[in-house]
């Protein structure tokens, strides 16, 4: 791994270097909500009187991320945390609420010519690195693409030394750039799509379930290097998963997230080990124990809800073991309670 | 006498550039009611062990050599249709995607009707009354109705209940579950995980669990192994292969997982990628990744060799005696 360090140190020297603690938070969305309108087409409304349907995949999150810190989203299918991902990015335009990247409201600037600087500092990390590639594109080409689009890199020879400083600091081989994609494995094809994120020097990298289609010694290579670049290159992370050990691993700051909510927000060690929201202990109690073999996890019963009618109140009371009339009927904001972020009225009145 | 039995089972591919062997050497036995579990990464072999014991390799895949008995006959080698009876009746299958492996185009009720018809002597009525009880036991709320709704209208965890329903329908004495709970959530997969074990356990039904989860196989299985490159690394036990593991790629999978009660900067990995079909090293397949590789590991295939309680392919458990692999 020394090898790697050397280059990522090597990196690290041209790109600006992180501001001092104790600034402002590098990222800042303020009840971010983004909803989408999934109607029948027009002439069935009118003719069948159908309504408007709207699904409200992201209803008003707001988290701050310091400068060189990770956020973990965590959550089921369907929970809004792609959205959130996406809306960071500037790939989807938030329907209500703000987004501050460094101070300055990023879904404005992303419309103006200053927009293109801002992509620059902000990059995203897909999924599948089987589908984030683009098949007819060799190695080289794909690291270049945004050096190019953002003429950082016009020089050719500039350029080639540019991607193999990259290629080494995600621990791959110079020699790798004339091959295509499909002649990688699925962490060597995931680590190239990070040495492209990392191609314009951005200081917040978003990455939504980066290693969730690779096997557990792979996934451990990916995270090793994620974090090897965020010590030295000063990197923010907004890192979404679903597996909780990963999250656990990665992040400073948890949130969880239920149905386009956050339901909690807290640093890791006190989301992992007292966790307030009955939803955070269910999905902590779901995880499989390893070492205690043929031990039962205890069940939760009952399913997400369909996000298109979503229940009245809580959205958790159908399945929540401590749900009274109250979490039928009023939604829990998310509020500060000993020291957590936490939207629950059982935790706010003492009963749990 | 073990239920299901595979000795040496080889399959190959043949291919332009010579024949690939993509199972070398597999033997493992299966007790009636009992729950083994399969690990290992992509690409080391563990569904096509499930696909070749269910008779549905995919061509041009074929058993080489070796044997899969069940109850002592042999099934590798039945004709399609005899083959055919076998599926189902005598074994059933649950596959990763459980939208996939159920017709869009059908009712759930019509294609649970459909599999019990064709294996038991029911009519249509007692067929369609076993199918809503199939239903309730694996948990699917008002199955009465929903035995005629279709896949598309069941979410993605009652739709695993449902190919469980399926896989259960002519009460078969094993089951081969190929990544059953991957594509669910967590707390969709624990009540999976459960209600596949109750079941199993009521009706002494044994389970060939595929996985690349080991805490799915740590709180499931009696029996896991461990495979890398089409060969078993290490079979036994599962809490001392978890706990003990004797086998030096077992050690380093389970170092790979990230802990939750330590804190630590870095996660253990395994340098490289296990080797392709067409280039295994020669030796040990491990002995290029392996920390504790000595000559013999270079020049020597291991089969598998007591090591403790488990058994391991490992030349380092060949002379003195055994002791387990620290991480």
């Amino acid at each position: 791994m020394s090898a790697v360090e050397k280059h990522v140190s090597a990196l690290t020297e041209r790109s600006a270097l992180p501001a001092p603690a104790g600034a402002a938070p590098l990222v800042r969305a303020t009840d971010l909500a983004k909803t989408f309108d999934v109607s029948a087409p027009w002439l069935n409304r009118v003719l069948e009187r159908q309504p408007r349907q709207l699904l409200r995949a992201v209803d008003g999150v707001s988290f701050d991320i310091a400068r060189g810190e990770t956020l973990a989203l965590v959550g089921e299918s369907g929970c809004g945390k792609s959205t959130v991902a996406r809306l960071l990015v500037g790939l989807y335009e938030a329907t209500r609420g703000g987004f501050e990247f460094d101070g300055q409201d990023a879904h404005a600037a992303f419309k103006t010519p200053q927009g293109r600087q801002l992509r620059r500092r902000i990059q995203m990390i897909f999924q599948d690195p089987y589908a984030s590639l683009n098949p007819r594109w060799i190695v080289e080409d794909i690291i270049a693409e945004p050096l190019r689009e953002h003429a950082i890199e016009t020089d050719p020879q500039a350029l080639h030394a540019r991607v193999d400083d990259l290629l080494r600091s995600v621990g791959m081989s110079p020699q790798d750039r004339v091959k295509y994609p499909h002649q990688f494995s699925g962490g060597q094809r995931q680590r190239i799509s990070i040495a492209r994120a990392l191609a314009t020097q951005p200081e917040f990298l978003v990455c939504d379930e980066p290693t969730s289609a690779l096997d557990v010694s792979v996934q451990a290579q990916v995270l090793n290097i994620m974090k090897d670049l965020q010590r030295q290159q000063g990197l923010t992370y907004l890192f979404i998963s679903h597996n909780l050990a990963v999250v656990r691993h990665v992040s400073d700051q948890v949130g969880v997230m239920y149905l386009g909510r956050l339901v909690e927000l807290a640093p890791k060690h006190t989301l992992f080990d007292s966790p307030r929201h009955p939803y955070t202990r269910m999905l902590l109690d779901a995880i499989p124990k390893m070492h205690d073999t043929g031990q039962a996890r205890t069940p939760v019963s009952g399913e997400v809800p369909n996000p298109l009618n979503p229940p009245a109140g809580c959205a958790f009371n159908p399945r929540c073991p401590h749900a009274n009339d109250r979490c039928r009927n009023e939604r829990p904001v998310l509020q500060s309670i000993g020291g957590v972020r936490v939207a629950c009225h059982a935790v706010e009145e003492g009963r749990i | 006498m073990s239920l299901l039995e595979v000795k040496n089972l080889v399959v190959e591919f043949p291919s332009r550039r010579g024949t690939l062997r993509a199972l070398d050497d597999i033997s493992f036995s299966i007790a009636p009611g009992e729950i083994l579990g399969v690990v290992g990464e992509s690409g080391a072999g563990k569904s096509l062990t499930g696909a070749s014991i269910i008779g549905l390799l995919e061509p041009p895949g074929r058993v080489a050599s070796g044997q899969i008995l069940l109850h002592g006959q042999r099934i590798d080698n039945l004709p399609y249709e005899e083959m055919r009876k076998v599926r189902g009746r005598k074994i059933g299958a649950i596959f990763q995607d459980p939208l996939t492996s159920l017709n869009p185009l059908y009712s759930v009720g019509r294609q649970l009707i459909e599999t019990i018809t064709t294996h038991l002597p029911l009519n249509q009525a007692q067929a369609r009354k076993r199918a809503i009880d199939l239903l309730k036991d694996t948990g699917i709320p008002a199955a009465e109705q929903r035995i005629d709704h279709f896949p598309h209208q069941f979410s993605g965890g009652m739709r695993q209940r449902v190919v469980i329903a399926l896989a259960l329908a002519a009460e078969p004495q094993l089951i081969v579950a190929d990544e059953p709970t991957t594509a669910l959530d967590v707390s969709i997969q624990a009540q999976i995980i459960t209600l596949l074990k109750s079941i199993c356990k009521d009706r002494g039904a044994a389970v060939m669990l595929i996985t690349h989860d080991m805490g799915v196989i740590a709180e499931t299985c009696d029996r896991v192994a461990v495979m890398y490159a089409g060969r078993i690394a290490e079979v036994g036990p599962v809490h001392e292969v978890i706990n003990h593991p004797a086998h030096p790629y077992t050690a380093g999978l389970m170092a790979c997982i990230p802990d939750m009660s330590v804190d630590r900067e870095r996660l253990h990995q395994i340098d490289g990628a296990m080797p392709r079909l067409n280039a295994i090293p020669t030796g040990c397949a491990y002995n290029p990744r392996c920390e504790r590789v000595f000559d013999r590991c270079r020049e020597e295939r291991p089969d598998l060799i007591d090591a403790g309680a488990t058994r391991a392919a490992c030349w380092l458990h060949a002379a003195q005696p055994a002791q387990g692999v620290a991480a």
